[in-house]
């Protein structure tokens, strides 16, 4: 059990590897409790949204989800977060553990006449089911009687168990499904879907694996990926931002990059043999100069080689460029990849 | 947890077997437990000498990179080829197959006193546990 954003979370229950190969293969659920949930009501919430964040919420309908992020005056992210529509005038935000308070007083500060903002972070649990045989989990957790939502969608469903806000998203690559639903409920839930989900497989799984699935679909995480320094051009992610967005905080900086060019950009790379993983601040050579330092990186489970990513200088941020990896003093050879690094055959 | 009688151990999880005037060193059960798969094994060189409580190998995780101390000071006579291709015996069979390298003491060369195994059984069962 580890510190995670002011929770205390296992890092993994059977093994990191174990519950990996349990996501790509079967089915797996982590306990994502610790994320924070907002919720923004009233007729101007749609435009006040708008305004803080970068995607484009006048085109999200009443049931659907996008990805999004939250900047600071400069263009650089202060969260990304998932807007999920739940009425006409009511959305849900769920945002990093790590960053609920800060993004709380951020948003809160900039509130606008029209808008109801609450934090309800306390108030809801919330866990992840992903893998291949989530589809057939969900059926047998609701015994048939309701379709799964579609991909970004978000469907409100009362059953015996509890009322659960359900959604086809995730952090894995995978088929699955992400519930929150009332914090009393939590363990009651948890047991239900581990009782359900046995007939398949199902693993618990925790931090370690949480990291290995997202970065072989090089999804980044708060914190190492992203970061207060670092736009969402930087880091390939414009296509959650709409520039055509006439005004939203950090556009400036943006449009400016957008028309000048990044400097730098987010490239995943892969270990070209075996070699120790691949870690964050670990440096980058290019031949014996030092352009980068490592922002994630791991052993790929389902790969078998070391994979990271990291902000690499525009001139060297090209698809089978060959750099090296500074491993406690020992260079090894790895190779710049396109994204994702897995891909589901 | 294994701690087997006879063997010797440190407070960073380290175990040794003495045979004659070499000695086999791994890493204990707690510590392969603590650590899970691992994936990665840094040996030191035949030949090096080494010191004392030097940090002489590293045993990588998926979670994080973990150096390895060795129990006396000595030269590395035989390292463990197998754990090139296959790091997680040190996590199936930590104190057989998965054990790390051996050392010759140097003739009149003062062994440092080890742990014994209950003194090594207090330390993870709680009182004074170390983080590896």
């Amino acid at each position: 059990m580890v510190e995670f954003g002011g929770w205390h979370m296992p890092v993994q229950y059977s093994g990191i590897i174990d519950e990996h190969h349990a996501v790509r293969n079967a089915v797996g659920v982590f306990d994502i409790s610790h994320m924070g949930q907002f919720v923004v009501r009233g007729p101007k919430a749609k435009e006040w949204l708008n305004l803080l964040l970068t995607n484009n919420v006048e085109r999200l309908e009443v049931g659907a989800s996008q990805y999004t992020f939250l900047l600071n005056e400069n263009g650089g992210v202060i969260d990304d977060l998932i807007v999920y529509r739940c009425a006409d005038e009511e959305y849900l935000l769920v945002v990093n553990a790590a960053k609920t308070e800060e993004d709380f007083a951020w948003m809160q500060a900039r509130l606008e006449s029209g808008a109801e903002f609450e934090n309800r972070s306390t108030d809801f649990a919330g866990l992840a089911v992903q893998g291949p045989k989530s589809v057939k989990l969900y059926d047998t957790f609701f015994g048939g009687r309701h379709s799964r939502p579609t991909r970004n969608e978000i469907k409100r469903i009362e059953c015996d168990l509890t009322t659960l806000l359900i959604s086809s998203t995730g952090y894995t690559g995978e088929d699955g499904f992400e519930l929150f639903f009332p914090a009393r409920d939590a363990a009651k839930v948890w047991n239900v879907i581990l009782e359900k989900g046995a007939e398949f497989g199902i693993k618990p799984c925790g931090l370690g694996a949480r990291d290995t699935l997202r970065l072989e679909m090089c999804y980044p995480l708060n914190g190492s990926d992203l970061s207060p320094n670092h736009t969402p051009l930087e880091a390939g992610l414009s296509i959650f931002v709409d520039l055509q967005k006439e005004r939203f905080v950090g556009r400036d900086t943006l449009v400016k990059q957008r028309a000048e060019g990044v400097k730098r950009r987010l490239v995943p790379f892969r270990m070209k043999d075996k070699s120790p993983p691949p870690r964050p601040h670990y440096p980058l050579f290019k031949d014996d100069k030092q352009i980068a330092e490592i922002a994630s990186g791991t052993l790929s489970p389902t790969l078998n080689i070391g994979i990271g990513m990291a902000y690499v200088p525009t001139e060297f941020a090209r698809i089978n460029e060959e750099i090296d990896v500074d491993i406690r003093g020992r260079r090894f050879p790895a190779v710049i990849e396109k994204k994702p690094l897995h891909r589901k055959s | 947890m294994n701690v087997p009688d006879d063997l010797q151990y440190t407070e960073t999880h380290e175990w040794l077997r003495m045979e004659g005037e070499t000695a086999t060193v791994g890493i204990t059960d707690h510590a392969q437990a603590e650590l899970t798969d691992i994936v990665y094994v840094e040996l030191p060189k035949v030949g090096d000498l080494v010191a004392p409580r030097q940090a002489v190998a590293v045993v990588e995780s998926v979670k994080a990179a973990s150096d390895i101390y060795s129990p006396i000071g000595g030269t590395i006579v035989e390292v463990n080829a197998a754990l090139e291709s296959n790091p997680a015996l040190v996590n199936t069979d930590p104190y057989g197959e998965g054990w790390l390298f051996r050392l010759r003491i140097e003739a009149g060369e003062q062994v440092e006193l080890l742990k014994e195994p209950a003194q090594y059984r207090e330390q993870i069962s709680g009182s004074g546990k170390y983080e590896v």
